[in-house]
């Protein structure tokens, strides 16, 4: 080859090499001249929703947005529609309950019924303000709450799922309009904030349902969340909750207490998000013995990689006692109290609270199924009732020792029925707790829309009391750094994590109630022996040779 | 007064490296067991099982040399002089008794040495060896039919059990072997130095 053609061809294979980012920059520029406010980089996505004139609004309400995005994804309402995030419903096929939102109790806000344009404020939907509404309607869709990607969409706390209309302040905050034509421009992937702005908040305020879902997970410390903190995976939500079709990965009415499938392999079973997805059935190293490995045979991965609940800065509510609710000051509005940290310990809607911070979970067998003490199922009031529970026996090979935040209530109930009691808190008129602070009253109200949404033909009596009650919130989250995974000793102990666990022999926990101190004595029994021999040998031949 | 070589290299090195071992088995050992916690519960299950591999080797070479050297027969059993024995550590070692037993190299241990030395060999050691491997291996016989008959606490209840009856003859076994020769150090002695100095006639 002779040198300009050598030349020729080196020239010619820079530039092709160079051609594809400078092809990437004309696509840059083309779209920043093309609209205003249009983004800079390359799309992720295949569509700049900017370019349609679909979105370019004014938007009068959610609905209308619906209405613009249904017209190109025409079947995206219909697969939200399939959605527990739509229905609140869900039919447990293994205990065979009927649960979700509409039909489960809870000893945080006791259930929806009579209180859905409240409850409503976490619905993926519009309008939803009791059994009236029309689960098959499209439009009543609100994609907006999980694919904004502004911040500034938001849904009032008392609208029905609606966004305000104007600048609205509720309880002390404010909640600015969104545009929704902006926000409707600015659509995109669902984020730890669209995620959070309900899951986040439920119980009625950040972190205090979970304990290992609060707002510090929008950016947590690598120490809060490995795979989500900026220094460490920084995965989003559906990282591992992964949807197709509008459906999401993950339960916690029905879960995979022991994944055995393994690492998720694209055509083999999947059940994500289980860590073993992703870290597979055999994730610590052997050493000079493989221990660890094996108890992933018996110890759910979150039982010792999730230390504590609430470690982000929020504290997470422990307990919470409704009998005290209805205190009000002078003008009738509800009286508040908080401790010297801040923490509000008494409300005169809810009642009193107990709150903490690095939260030592509970540890019980679980096979993934949590059963519940539906409305209308006898109770025995004379102890703790617990309103779910995780099902699972230590000998179940399917269940695991899992890791818990108790919830502890107090909270209505029938004492002639002996059943729980659904009050309606929120509504227009006086039969709303929070506007009547009348249990009986709200009580009649709330059994009558319970029994009206389908959720149970039980009936109240007409007499009430208050009753201890626990709740089971399975952890996931917050999985620590592996250095701050719990240490073999919490629960190779005696007054370990587990002390109180039923189950296999766990050595330097339990003892055998006769080996033990037979053994001991024999071993003391022995050393006062020859103690008592040499002492008399030493003595005797001193005499001896004195 | 003569001395004899009674305890050959192999044999003392067999001796203390067993004894060294056994004593870091049992410090590890009750720590994982919950009595303790000296040095963390991780650092104490690795050393424990570190050490036990390094016993189970040294065992499988002392086997050995006891089947080849014919030493095996010195911890055989015997009745014979064990009654005199017995009477003389139960009576005759107070008031300066002459020994009822002579240590010689085919026979170095007393009746009841031989007793002691033969339930540790026979029954306390593999009973801790066996329980041990079960639980260290636990997950090779997990759910297969052999759970069906014994638990993996039943198991540990031997270990421990076990461990137990170690402790009862180490104590009585420090205590004879350590103070009762003449002089009184005389066997620890020999057990370094592996000669036995004879001083019959001298109490």
């Amino acid at each position: 080859m002779s040198r300009p053609l050598v030349r020729a061809f080196l020239v010619g294979t820079l530039l092709a090499l160079l051609m594809p980012p400078a092809l990437t920059q004309t696509l840059d520029r083309s779209a920043t001249t093309s609209t205003s406010s249009a983004p800079t980089m390359l799309l992720e996505s295949t569509a700049n929703h900017h370019e349609f004139e679909e979105l370019s609004g004014p938007f009068e309400s959610g609905p209308e947005v619906t209405q613009a995005c249904l017209e190109c994804h025409t079947e995206a309402a219909l697969q939200v529609h399939r959605s527990i995030h739509w229905t609140w419903e869900y039919d447990q096929p293994e205990t065979g309950q009927k649960l979700g939102k509409r039909f489960a109790m809870n000893n945080l806000c006791l259930g929806i019924a009579g209180s859905e344009e409240r409850c409503s404020s976490c619905h993926t939907g519009y309008d939803f303000d009791g059994p009236d509404f029309d689960f098959t309607a499209e439009e009543k869709v609100d994609c907006l709450v999980c694919h904004d990607t502004t911040g500034t969409y938001v849904k009032f706390p008392t609208g029905g799922g609606h966004p305000p209309a104007e600048d609205t302040v509720f309880r002390g905050t404010l909640f600015k309009a969104p545009d929704l034509a902006e926000v409707a421009r600015n659509v995109g992937k669902t984020s730890r904030e669209t995620c959070g702005s309900c899951h986040f908040e439920g119980g009625g305020g950040d972190a205090v349902k979970h304990g290992d879902l609060d707002s510090t997970l929008l950016s947590p410390a690598r120490t809060v969340d490995v795979h989500m903190s900026p220094d460490g995976l920084d995965f989003s939500c559906s990282t591992c909750h992964e949807f197709s079709g509008h459906i999401q990965e993950g339960s916690r009415y029905h879960m995979t207490a022991k994944a055995e499938a393994g690492i998720a392999v694209p055509g083999r079973e999947n059940e994500r998000p289980a860590c073993e997805s992703c870290h597979g059935t055999e994730p610590h190293e052997a050493g000079v013995h493989d221990k660890l490995n094996q108890h992933v045979e018996n110890i759910a991965c979150q039982t010792c990689h999730v230390p504590e609940l609430a470690r982000g800065g929020l504290p997470t509510k422990t307990s919470w006692d409704w009998s005290t609710a209805g205190e009000l000051d002078e003008n009738g509005r509800p009286i508040v109290r908080e401790d010297e940290q801040g923490r509000v310990i008494y409300d005169g809607m809810k009642g009193s609270f107990l709150w903490d911070e690095n939260h030592v979970p509970e540890y019980r067998w679980f096979d993934g199924n949590m059963r519940y003490t539906l409305l209308g199922e006898r109770i025995d009031p004379s102890q703790p009732v617990e309103v779910n529970f995780p099902e699972g026996t230590p000998d179940d090979p399917r269940a695991r020792i899992w890791p818990f935040k108790v919830m502890q209530g107090r909270q209505p109930y029938d004492t002639q029925y002996e059943i729980l009691l659904l009050a309606q808190l929120f509504g227009r008129d006086d039969n709303a707790f929070w506007r009547g602070y009348d249990w009986d009253k709200a009580i009649i109200s709330g059994m009558a829309e319970a029994r009206r949404a389908g959720q149970t033909d039980a009936t109240y009596s007409g007499s009430f009391d208050f009753v201890d009650t626990r709740m089971y919130w399975p952890v996931n989250h917050m999985v620590a750094p592996k250095e701050d995974s719990l240490s073999c000793e919490s629960c190779h102990s005696t007054d370990g994590r587990l002390a109180d666990l039923p189950g296999p022999y766990i050595p330097g926990r339990d003892r055998h109630p006769w080996i033990e101190p037979i053994g001991w004595a024999a071993v003391i029994l022995t050393l006062l022996g020859v103690l008592a021999h040499g002492g008399i040998r030493y003595l005797l031949h001193r005499r001896r040779y004195q | 007064m003569s001395s004899f070589r009674i305890f050959t290299l192999y044999e003392r090195f067999w001796h203390w490296s067993q004894a060294l071992l056994i004593f870091g088995l049992v410090l590890t050992g009750l720590e994982i067991h919950g009595t303790h916690g000296l040095l963390g519960y991780d650092a104490a299950f690795s050393t424990h099982i570190v050490l036990a591999w390094a016993l189970i080797v040294l065992w499988a070479f002392t086997i050995f040399w006891h089947v080849v050297t014919g030493e095996w027969r010195q911890y055989v059993p015997s009745h014979r002089g064990m009654l005199a024995v017995m009477m003389y550590y139960a009576y005759g070692i107070f008031s300066g008794e002459a020994k009822p037993y002579t240590q010689t190299p085919s026979s170095k241990h007393n009746p009841l040495q031989r007793m002691a030395y033969f339930s540790f060999k026979a029954a306390i050691a593999p009973a801790l060896w066996i329980s041990g491997l079960l639980l260290l291996f636990y997950a090779a016989w997990r759910g297969t039919a052999l759970e069906g008959v014994i638990s993996f606490a039943t198991v540990a209840y031997v270990h421990v059990a076990a461990t137990f009856a170690l402790l009862v003859f180490v104590i009585g076994h420090v205590y004879m072997a350590g103070t009762t020769g003449d002089p009184w150090y005389a066997y620890v002695k020999s057990m370094f130095t592996g000669i036995k100095e004879d001083r019959s006639g001298h109490h």
